[in-house]
């Protein structure tokens, strides 16, 4: 049989269908209703203006960092530090945000330093994890992954130290900003900012145009697709890596801006929710195309709202979402090693 | 603290090690042969989780300890499936693993959170237990400790001083003189990563039965520990001993974390909890920096007594990975 893209297209349809028959496994073995836990994920997720307009919410910090690790992944690096990268974002929004806050500067400016620190706060982080790899030849893997549990513990350390409510330090996170700092959102009880839906948007546009219409763009990939032979050619090889992270991580600094200014208002413990992690999942299943990022990660989002209330309602553990991304992404890994051995390439007519 | 009360702690030390020595030797053992196990943080949540449930439902400790090496031995097959059969990448699909292993652990082990099950008990060894310093800390253990300790020395002689041990060096290594030598290169690749993934799994158990007995979800406290074993079999430059040496380290600065703890009130204790991950990073950087380009250069200035110590010091720290680590093999 020969590899065309209507077959290509069958096999993401079997991985859609393996990963819910084996949810519903998982489903039967916890004696849960699967269809009823399903219709509870749609309905969490799409039932109402507010529980979709939550699913944009979580949908913008998603393609953002999922903007961010195209690059990483075009030049060959597994940038697992996007947590970390997230949370200093955060935590450099919030400084900006407590510096000049109270400083007489119109809200607008503040936001946009906030935004501005965020970026640098991802940036530099990203860059510590770069610099490990290239100046130190610690794997990215694991300098990523000891500076994200280093990033969260730096976190909790300002919530409780020199951050702390006045009086009582909890894990509810800092004093909320005050609300002209806040960023505007479509009705007062949403936590939906459009000017942030056009940040994500902009950003996964910018990332596509890089990729596929730059010298920088093409560069990357050639580093990614075989370091050395790329710098034969005269390409700076680690300086490529090295602005790829950089780059990497101003976006991750932008979705932990994002969750401080317009979501919790505030630095609380876990202000990355696991969307770094996520994001790494979203840019497997869409084989590191930046063409199908927008689409997959609003998936992706609608899931992780969804199963919110399965708890309450259905008294499952909402990880049910987790458990349905990660047999999806698996199920589409494996199905691209059968289709490579099954199918032959199609001849090329010339 | 009275000298008790330290021999006590430091042998609390040692059965904390005890599942970190189990997860890192599997590690080791399947990344001689060739095999990246990424999913080290799943297996080992979903192995505890499924290890309790087992030992919950059917009162027996052994069954418990057995599915757990089952599900690491599952876990690690579908890694090598994914990467010897279909050619993927070992990375990819180990990570998807971790996190996917992680949440079903937390999915399935929801209706069995906090409850009481049974555990592992004492087995003080008779005759050596009232030996001075050496009995409490050695031999006042349960059986999974004194098993660490066995396995770091099985270990290291079935890698270094059998033949089966060559043979899985040689297909991490050298995997086309291994073939050309007649072993069934993805044969024994499949063997020894789910033997690793089995030794590994055996970590979870461990936890959920003994050490941190019980199945408690998200505040299991086992999140993360699968990502050190990683880094330790790292710094154990693919070597039970070093190995063990990291995984001791480690549980020592992670006691030593609490024990500071009411002396340092300011700091939160989370933050004590994480010491070990920059220490982490740390001696990764010590033991790859020799090998940066720009070390070699700084150090080829330097006068020559100064270059040949520090030299000599960095090759002792340097550790090189099985060369084929992470590569498929393709008989051509």
């Amino acid at each position: 049989m020969r590899d065309t893209p209507s077959r290509r297209v069958l096999f993401q349809v079997g991985a859609v269908v393996l990963a819910l028959l084996v949810t519903t496994v998982v489903l039967i073995a916890a004696k849960a209703p699967p269809l009823a836990a399903f219709a509870n994920i749609v309905q969490g997720a799409f039932g109402s203006w507010d529980v979709t307009s939550n699913v944009l919410v979580a949908w913008v910090p998603l393609l953002l960092v999922t903007s961010g690790l195209l690059l990483t992944f075009t030049v060959g690096l597994w940038n697992i530090g996007i947590e970390g990268q997230i949370i200093l974002g955060g935590i450099f929004a919030t400084w900006a945000l407590r510096v000049y806050g109270s400083s007489g500067m119109s809200p607008t400016v503040v936001l946009i330093l906030a935004f501005v620190a965020g970026m640098v706060g991802g940036s530099l982080w990203a860059m510590l994890a770069g610099a490990l790899k290239t100046f130190g030849g610690v794997n990215e893997i694991f300098g990523g992954l000891g500076l994200n549990f280093v990033a969260t513990a730096l976190n909790i350390w300002l919530i409780f130290g020199p951050w702390k409510r006045p009086g009582v330090a909890s894990m509810s996170g800092t004093l909320p900003f005050d609300q002209r700092l806040w960023m505007p959102t479509v009705t007062p009880q949403s936590m939906l900012s459009v000017p942030t839906v056009i940040i994500a948007v902009a950003a996964i546009a910018i990332v596509y145009l890089m990729i596929q219409g730059t010298y920088f763009g093409l560069r990357l990939k050639a580093v990614g697709k075989n370091a050395k032979a790329a710098y034969i050619l005269g390409i700076p090889t680690w300086q490529h890596m090295m602005a790829s992270f950089a780059l990497c991580g101003l976006f991750a600094g932008v979705a932990g801006a994002v969750q401080v200014t317009a979501v919790y208002h505030r630095l609380i413990p876990s202000i990355s929710s696991g969307y770094g992690y996520l994001g790494l999942m979203v840019a497997m299943l869409i084989n590191y195309k930046a063409a199908f990022a927008a689409p997959v990660a609003l998936f992706f989002a609608a899931l992780n709202v969804g199963s919110i209330q399965l708890p309450i309602v259905l008294r499952l553990d909402s990880s049910l979402a987790g458990v349905l991304q990660g047999t999806l992404v698996l199920f589409v890994l494996l199905g691209h090693g059968v289709r490579q051995r099954v199918l032959k390439k199609p001849q090329v007519v010339s | 603290m009275t000298e008790n009360e330290v021999v006590r702690s430091l042998a609390g030390v040692l059965a904390a090690a005890g599942p970190v020595i189990f997860g890192v030797t599997g590690e080791t053992i399947s990344e001689r042969a060739g095999i990246i196990n990424l999913s080290m943080n799943g297996t080992i949540l979903l192995s505890a989780m499924g290890g309790f449930a087992v030992s919950l439902s059917t009162h027996s400790l052994a069954l418990g300890f057995l599915a757990g090496a089952g599900i690491g031995a599952l876990v690690a097959t579908v890694v090598a499936f994914s990467s010897i059969t279909l050619k993927q990448s070992q990375v990819a699909v180990g990570f998807v693993l971790a996190l996917l292993c992680r949440d079903l652990s937390y999915f399935l082990g929801n209706p069995i959170m906090g409850q009481m099950g049974p555990r592992v008990s004492l087995l003080p060894i008779p005759g050596l237990q009232h030996l001075p310093l050496l009995g409490p800390l050695l031999f006042t253990q349960d059986p999974m400790t004194y098993l660490s300790f066995i396995l770091i020395f099985l270990a290291w002689f079935f890698i270094f001083r059998t033949r089966p041990g060559l043979m899985l060096r040689g297909i991490g290594e050298k995997p086309a003189a291994a073939y050309v030598r007649g072993a069934n290169v993805g044969r024994l690749r499949y063997f020894y990563a789910a033997l690793g993934g089995a030794v590994a799994g055996l970590a979870g158990p461990i936890y959920s039965l003994s050490v941190k007995a019980g199945w408690k979800g998200t505040i299991s406290g086992l999140d993360g520990i699968g990502w050190i074993v990683l880094a330790i079999t790292i710094f154990g430059g693919w070597s039970p001993f070093r190995a063990a040496l990291g995984a001791y380290l480690f549980a020592f600065l992670q006691w030593l974390g609490l024990v500071l703890q009411p002396s340092l009130p300011g700091v939160p204790s989370q933050v004590l909890q994480v010491a070990p991950f920059p220490l982490m990073i740390l001696t990764l950087l010590l033991v790859n920096i020799g090998q940066a380009e720009w070390v070699e250069r700084t150090l080829a200035r330097m006068p020559e007594p100064v270059r040949r110590d520090l030299g000599k010091l960095l090759r002792a720290m340097n550790v090189t990975p099985p060369a084929a680590l992470g590569t498929p093999f393709e008989k051509d």
